[in-house]
């Protein structure tokens, strides 16, 4: 069964929309991560972002990783939308809400999914600059265990 | 057996496709799979000989047997958020 509040999209994400799901009448504080694309990086003038993903397998991780969050900290409902295609600086590329009934767990939870998100969710972003070029970002090699299959 | 190989980002451009068939001769590892790429496909003779992968859409070692209809993606560093 797909874990629906995990996933990737091509659509604007609507934070309204997600904040509203995620909550749940046991909740005291629902917390929202909002990334977005900045306008430049390492002193490079960014004009978009290209994102692209191994949807399927990013979005069973995203699932893992916000199951991982949940379990640790014992928050309520983990939502979290990556977006792929191109994006324009001030777009939200990732979403990231977790509910919980107190704020300390709520904060702990949303940095860690973020990091973990970064470490090892099969994304991937080139950059456009404002001269016309583009780049693939480097990025985080995930960890790779043996017998992991 | 056939196994199907997709590749994203750096690697698709290296690749010149976004999934490729290949078939090899039982039994065989990623490791199999990953010699006869960069010896038989062009572009891919810069894929890295340790690529991080995915088998069946778990990160699996080089050492992991493959079997017949088997999806391997080609994982270069990640960079979601």
């Amino acid at each position: 069964m797909p874990d629906l509040a995990c996933r990737i999209t091509r659509d604007p994400i609507d934070a309204a929309a997600l904040l509203r799901d995620a909550v749940s009448p046991s909740d005291g504080a629902a917390l929202l991560f909002w990334g977005v694309v900045r306008d430049e990086h390492d002193g490079r003038a960014v004009s978009s972002l290209e994102y692209e993903a191994y949807a399927p397998m990013a979005e069973a991780k995203l699932a893992e990783i916000a199951a991982e969050a949940r379990e640790r900290w014992g928050t309520g409902e983990i939502v979290v939308v990556h977006r792929v295609g191109r994006l324009e600086v001030g777009e939200a590329s990732v979403a990231i809400v977790v509910a919980a009934p107190h704020r300390a767990e709520a904060y702990e939870a949303s940095r860690y999914v973020i990091e973990e998100l970064k470490q090892r969710v099969p994304v991937w972003k080139r950059e456009g600059y404002v001269d016309g070029t583009r780049e693939w970002v480097p990025g985080f090699a995930p960890r790779v265990e043996e017998g992991a299959l | 057996m056939n196994v199907r190989s997709l590749f994203f980002a750096t690697y698709r451009d290296m690749a010149g496709s976004e999934e490729l068939v290949v078939e090899l001769a039982a039994p065989a590892t990623v490791e199999d799979l990953v010699r006869e790429l960069r010896a038989t496909r062009s572009g891919l003779a810069s894929l890295p000989s340790a690529p991080v992968v995915a088998v069946n859409m778990t990160y699996a070692p080089l050492s992991t047997a493959l079997s017949d209809g088997d999806e391997v993606a080609f994982i270069p560093p990640v960079a979601g958020g």
